[in-house]
């Protein structure tokens, strides 16, 4: 039956019980993802920052297999100027669930003079040859990462699962097609596959889950006092790691932080949002996107993602 | 913001859904629109495209920077891929296939099309049902997308005519329906002045049906469960061993179609062997009765063998199991598909050796001609295969169940993803009347 322009029959097209919500159909598909890697794969970890999303995956994880015990073991790559609070909160939950934390570590590969500090401070780009060297000492076959395609255009061409060479690097010219929920797991000796089970998922959608689910986060994701200093328009936590530097000053502000990530460029944003729902609330009436109000590296080039991406970063 | 407000925003359903047009009829005026009145470009997303633009010398910012995502696509100004975006009304949340349209792409709009319940047709008012129209109509109906749209744009341009809009209409619905899609919405816009697209047009008076983006909102996209054969495709198997679980074993997965009930009596393909559903957890609560697309732990009376890649079907309604695999395929790889090619077939959750058997036919999108005996398939094509697989596989028609009856072929050299395959007869499956040599080469 077909006509021009017909209204659409079925009024709001949720009329049916067997529609399921949108949380419920990330959350479904997101468990699918997890379940193909265990089947398919010898060695898989999970890529654990103590930052929302990666706590939203490791949620999701102990779901998928309940009751029985997450099958991947976690890594998190330690740029040495993480927030105390959210390293607190990483030991915790790995304590909780009987997990194994492996952690790369930044720090060590500048005292041992393989990596440069960079003169902006910044660390994040560092991390790339610790995780991968990572991944291949231990022999990692497929490693979860906690990217989403609403957060940065080269992202939005990211598969769900998506090949990376033995040196780790991501060919978007190479990728392959993704077709139903066929996914395609193969690779060769050396080879990885970064699986990206919250593809589709967007900020707000990991906010509404994580109220839904009433999953714990780090506090400094809610409104507190800090001690903050402006740098490139951002607010910036004074610590050990270099700041503030001579012309800075810090202040007192009330602040909360939307992404967990490098304190030398992880920015924090002025808000009063205290609970999950003054958070939500906050997000959804943002003007900024969560990497332009808070990423500095993001703005060094059109490109950087990328090209970081390109590199092996996650 | 209440806690109710924050229910009724995640109580709100998905609508994944795919773009085609051709290269200028506006695909990505119309994408950057729908985002920009649904919010979901930002203040720093516009200055980045605005920065950008400017760097090139171009007076007014560039939309497509938007969408086009990769250095090769800005350097050469053309989508290569296949892109995901994201929106949300207060209705519904999106997920946008945004699908390049060169011809030479058949193969990324193949992909948009897999996942999605509606596609969005674009043709231009001026030109009207046009070739690469028609190709994306067959794309449609051969990947079976419930739901299709056209959106006559630039209505603008050909001072708003009804007569303009109802022939496009009139001669689109009708080769539609001779390919099967089931749903046909047409609907008239102007993606650059904003007629019909997410306000109604004043332009358009004689119009009387939805914009686009309410259409989106409100098209229904859950399944008539009672028409579908449950279907269970087995991931894992969940058994904790420990002292508070000694004896749970559960059979994870998603379920591909259809529902299952507790006491519901099933059969494990392709073993055969029959037991009783005993239960069902939903990611750890336990539910009487679960359906298409959640994700769920079966667990069964009797303690019987299966493993990662059997399909749980309920016994009165399983499906046959066969090693002869009749399919539409369209070629997705670089290298060609050849006869005697040995392949991965993965179906569901199962990877099985297979080898091609018979190329009968190849399809010209153009015309829906069929091609005898192409002896390859090369990047974009579609065409008939007959696969003999090394083991019996539970396929279902994709008519009857696109996640069931749909599989991929993968190379088993170099993990390549070479063909996406769908079981059964399409339009596309009689065998070809007149048996003319392949000199003309290929025709798209």
């Amino acid at each position: 039956m077909t006509t021009v322009a017909e209204a659409a029959t079925g009024g709001e097209g949720t009329a049916t019980p067997y529609a399921l919500s949108h949380l419920d159909a990330l959350e479904s598909e997101a468990v699918h993802i997890f379940r193909e890697v265990a089947g398919e794969f010898e060695n898989p970890v999970i890529l654990f920052s103590g930052g929302k999303d990666s706590i939203v995956m490791l949620h999701l994880a102990l779901k998928a297999f309940a009751p029985a015990a997450v099958p991947f073991s976690l890594l998190h790559v330690d740029t040495g100027h993480n927030f105390p609070e959210v390293l607190e909160y990483r030991d915790r939950v790995v304590a909780a669930h009987g997990l194994r934390l492996h952690v790369a570590s930044v720090q060590d590969y500048i005292d041992r003079g393989v990596l440069k500090e960079r003169p902006d401070g910044t660390r994040n780009p560092l991390q790339t040859l610790p995780l991968t060297e990572k991944i291949q000492s231990e022999k990692f076959d497929a490693v979860f990462g906690g990217g989403r395609r609403d957060e940065e255009k080269a992202r939005a061409k990211e598969r769900v699962f998506s090949l990376r060479d033995e040196f780790s690097q991501w060919d978007p010219r190479r990728q392959r097609p993704e077709l139903w929920n066929l996914y395609n797991g193969r690779h060769a000796p050396g080879e990885h596959v970064r699986v990206f089970p919250l593809s589709n998922w967007t900020e707000l959608d990991v906010w509404q889950y994580i109220a839904r689910e009433g999953i714990e986060l780090p506090q400094i994701y809610f409104a507190h006092e800090r001690e903050v200093f402006a740098r490139n328009g951002m607010w910036l936590t004074a610590g050990e790691w270099g700041g503030p530097k001579d012309g800075e000053t810090v202040e007192k502000r009330q602040v909360r932080y939307r992404t967990v990530g490098d304190m030398s460029c992880t920015g924090a944003v002025d808000s009063d949002a205290a609970t999950l729902d003054a958070v939500i609330a906050e997000i959804a009436a943002s003007r900024l996107t969560e990497r332009g109000a808070t990423r500095a590296d993001d703005k060094l080039s059109e490109a950087a993602m990328e090209d970081r991406k390109r590199e092996g970063y996650f | 913001m209440s806690t109710t407000t924050t229910e009724a925003l995640s109580a709100t359903t998905l609508l994944r859904f795919a773009t085609a047009g051709s290269v200028d009829d506006g695909k990505s005026t119309l994408v950057g629109r729908l985002l920009h009145d649904s919010k979901s470009v930002l203040v720093d997303q516009l200055e980045a495209v605005e920065r950008a633009s400017a760097s090139r010398g171009q007076d007014a910012p560039d939309l497509a920077l938007l969408t086009d995502g990769l250095r090769a696509e800005r350097e050469q100004g053309i989508t290569i891929d296949v892109a995901y975006r994201y929106f949300a009304t207060p209705r519904r949340r999106f997920i946008l296939a945004d699908t390049p349209g060169h011809v030479q792409y058949t193969r990324n709009m193949v992909t948009g099309a897999s996942t999605a319940e509606l596609t969005v047709i674009l043709v231009d008012a001026r030109n009207g049902v046009v070739e690469q129209t028609r190709r994306h109509a067959a794309i449609a109906a051969l990947l079976r997308v419930p739901h299709v749209v056209l959106a006559v744009n630039k209505m603008d341009l050909v001072g708003y005519a009804e007569k303009v809009f109802a022939a496009i209409a009139e001669e689109f619905t009708a080769y539609a329906t001779e390919l099967g899609v089931p749903e046909v919405t047409a609907i008239p816009i102007s993606a650059l002045a904003g007629d019909n697209v997410v306000e109604p047009s004043a332009n358009m008076d004689w119009y009387g049906g939805p914009t686009v983006l309410e259409h989106l909102e409100t098209v229904p996209v859950s399944h008539d469960l009672a028409h579908c054969h449950a279907r269970l495709p087995v991931q894992y198997v969940i058994r904790p061993q420990t002292s508070e679980h000694p004896d749970y074993r559960g059979y994870a997965g998603q379920i591909a179609a259809g529902s299952f009930r507790v006491g519901e009596s099933v059969t494990v393909l392709p073993s055969g062997r029959t037991s009783t559903i005993s239960g069902i957890d939903l990611l750890g609560k336990p539910v009487d009765i679960a359906w298409t697309t959640q994700s769920v732990t079966i667990r069964l009376a009797d303690d019987i063998d299966i493993s990662r890649g059997d399909l749980i079907v309920p016994t009165k309604d399983a499906p046959a199991t066969t090693q002869d695999v009749e399919a539409t395929v369209c070629h997705v790889a670089d290298e060609p598909l050849r006869v005697g090619h040995r392949v991965l077939l993965k179906h569901g959750t199962r990877t099985v050796k297979a080898i091609v058997k018979d190329i009968p036919s190849r399809l010209t999108l153009d015309d829906l001609s069929l091609h005898p005996h192409p002896g390859q398939l090369v990047a974009n094509d579609i065409g008939r295969v007959k696969i003999r697989t090394a083991e019996p596989l539970p396929v279902d028609s994709y008519a009857d169940s696109r996640r069931t009856g749909s599989f991929i072929l993968i190379d088993p050299s170099d993990g390549t993803t070479l063909t996406a395959g769908m079981v059964g007869e399409s339009f596309a499956s009689p065998e070809p009347v007149k048996d003319q040599a392949d000199e003309d080469g290929w025709d798209f």
